[in-house]
């Protein structure tokens, strides 16, 4: 197969399209971890929880964009749930427990799927709307993948408003430089927490729905993803948007041109990528020095 | 009772051992009880490092599946008599520990388990990829130990019974091997540089050096129980490196308790024999071990055997 400069740049665009997902799921972990300090080891399963809700709707309602909506606030109530009533008592209690805890409730939710919607998994479809390929002058493009970087985009943009613009954002900034003060100041702490827990599973039960028609649906298709929004949030910086924006799409990136040039060394080529920063940058792109490394 | 206690733990090797050679007696089948013999190896292994260092690795499986396939690949491709391929499977766990310690050591709390999970991943893929010696998907197939020879003595490797006794035999060696090392003044340093690293560093001990050193010796025990689960099973399932094993590990840990020498086996006791039976039930066992393992991180941190420490221990 001959490479040519076009194929390049779709092979580019392709990688973009697939670290937008990355980007999301890193800013859903990154969000919880940056607020809470607890490493949400169910965002995988919740990914795929929103995969599935996503599609069961889609079949329930014939309507992607009603799916598109409601599938993140089902996804984020069970956050609330699973904050409120799981993770809560750990706090205190060291570093590690919400984070074996979560492992666990990721067991639990794999299951729970596999009883809802058997262990096959769901046929996936793309919206009639989004169908087809449109040309970007550099040849033809899919018409889905090109809304799922749109997709991403207004969430990300969304998510710098309210934490930049509202009331309620500055207070969660606050919360995540100093919870103690901010309880001094007669902030609610706790309900912050509830909330941004609830935040960043919603954003993980949405990229969820908006990967569904990309990839094969069924119940451990959270397990991969789980070790790759790691290496995103690595990559990126613990606790930082902008790193894992950028860290997401770079790793979609290096995924995709990798698998233009050796198919095989696809996968692997995002963790030595993670490797490498790790040698160079141990704290990742925009994370903080000594805060993790 | 507390005499008896007391007695236990003093002879902790001693009493594993007396224990696990009765072990079969009382298990409803062999296969049950050489499962729990190897899983409590592993997570002795990997207690070394969470249970004593603090520190919580998500990558073993990494260790146990290049201990398994090293072991496999120098028997099916090269030939090797099958004590070779263990120490070859032990050594290579060993380096590979090195490898991946050395990168994971240079990040420290929840940072060091995503990116010891995100490490192991690569030698997961690297062996799915590398079909033409693993076998790929498949796995490793065509490991055959017809019989053990041990000094002119000929152990028939096919009677599950012979066969726990063989793998017992190692796993006896490696938990005095562990033992000896948890008496010794570097258990003490592991300990202090758990408790409080800062501490220990400021006391002059090279905290850094410390945790690599108990990360490859974590990777060599784990090394040596996937190098006998591929003796056991004769095959080596691609699962055997995937970060979930590595999970079962931190599971098993904590359900028996961590940082206890006994908790690793109680609870691959648990961990198994409740897989074994929920099974029987329901093929939906994950849901019921995994909400046992939440339950025990919510209201029983220091697992059963831990628990148990902490009772005698306030009745005295």
């Amino acid at each position: 197969m001959e490479i040519t400069p076009s194929l390049l740049a779709l092979q580019l665009v392709t990688g973009i399209a697939l670290g937008a997902v990355y980007a999301l799921l890193a800013i859903g972990l990154s969000l919880i971890f940056g607020m809470l300090t607890v490493v949400n080891f169910a965002h995988g399963a919740f990914f795929m929880v929103g995969a599935f809700i996503g599609l069961y709707f889609m079949g329930l309602t014939g309507n992607f964009w009603f799916s598109l909506v409601l599938t993140p606030l089902v996804v984020g109530a069970l956050g609330l749930v699973t904050e409120r009533f799981l993770v809560r008592p750990l706090y205190g209690r060291g570093i590690d427990y919400p984070l074996l805890l979560t492992f666990g409730l990721s067991w639990v939710l794999i299951e729970a799927m596999r009883v809802m919607f058997g262990i096959e998994g769901l046929p996936s479809s793309t919206p009639p709307e989004l169908r087809g390929a449109v040309d970007l002058g550099i040849g033809f493009f899919p018409k889905y993948r090109l809304f799922l970087i749109f997709a991403t985009a207004v969430v990300v943009l969304a998510l710098w408003l309210f934490l930049e613009k509202t009331r309620y954002g500055l207070i969660v900034r606050a919360g995540s430089r100093d919870g103690e003060i901010c309880k001094v100041l007669g902030i609610d702490i706790a309900r912050v927490w509830l909330v941004v827990f609830g935040i960043g599973t919603a954003i993980a039960g949405l990229s969820g729905v908006l990967a569904a028609p990309t990839r094969a649906v069924n119940p451990e298709m959270g397990i991969h993803v789980l070790a790759e929004s790691f290496v995103v949030t690595v990559v990126g910086g613990m606790g930082s948007l902008p790193g894992a924006v950028l860290a997401g799409l770079l790793v979609g990136i290096v995924f995709s041109l990798t698998s233009l040039f050796a198919p095989d060394l696809a996968e692997l080529s995002i963790f030595v990528l993670m490797a490498v920063v790790l040698l160079l940058r141990p704290q990742g792109f925009f994370g903080k020095q000594g805060l993790m490394s | 009772m507390r005499q008896a206690f007391e007695f236990v733990r003093r002879h902790r090797v001693a009493a594993v051992i007396a224990f696990l050679m009765v072990f079969p007696l009382l298990m409803p089948y062999h296969a049950l009880a050489i499962n729990i013999l190897l899983f409590g190896l592993f997570a002795v292994g990997f207690n070394l490092l969470f249970g004593y260092t603090g520190l919580l690795s998500f990558g073993h499986a990494a260790f146990l599946g290049v201990g398994s396939y090293l072991t496999g690949i120098a028997m099916v491709h090269g030939g090797w008599p099958w004590w070779a391929a263990v120490v070859l499977g032990v050594a290579c766990a060993g380096v590979a520990g090195l490898a991946i310690g050395f990168l994971a050591i240079r990040t420290r709390g929840i940072y060091f388990s995503m990116v010891t999970l995100a490490l192991g991943q690569i030698v997961y893929y690297a062996f799915y990829k590398a079909e033409r010696w693993t076998g790929g998907e498949n796995g490793l197939r065509g490991i055959q130990v017809p019989a053990v020879e041990i000094g002119g003595l000929r152990l028939d490797f096919l009677n599950p019974v012979t066969k726990y006794y063989v793998i017992l035999a190692f796993v006896a060696l490696a938990l005095w091997f562990v033992s000896r090392i948890l008496a010794s003044p570097f258990g003490a340093v592991i300990e202090a540089v758990r408790e409080n690293d800062r501490r220990a560093a400021a006391c002059g001990y090279d905290v850094a050096r410390t945790k690599l050193l108990v990360f490859v010796l974590s990777a060599l025990i784990c090394g040596l129980a996937g190098a006998l689960r591929a003796l056991h099973l004769s095959i080596v399932p691609i699962d055997s490196l995937h970060y979930l094993l590595s999970g079962q590990a931190v599971m098993m840990c904590l359900l028996g308790g961590m940082g206890t020498f006994f908790g690793p086996f109680v609870g691959a006791g648990v961990f198994l024999t409740l897989e074994d039976v929920v099974t029987v039930f329901t093929k939906h066992w994950m849901a019921v071990v995994g909400g046992v393992f939440m339950f025990f991180v919510l209201f029983f941190p220091s697992g059963i055997w831990g628990t148990l420490v902490k009772r005698m221990e306030r009745v005295r």
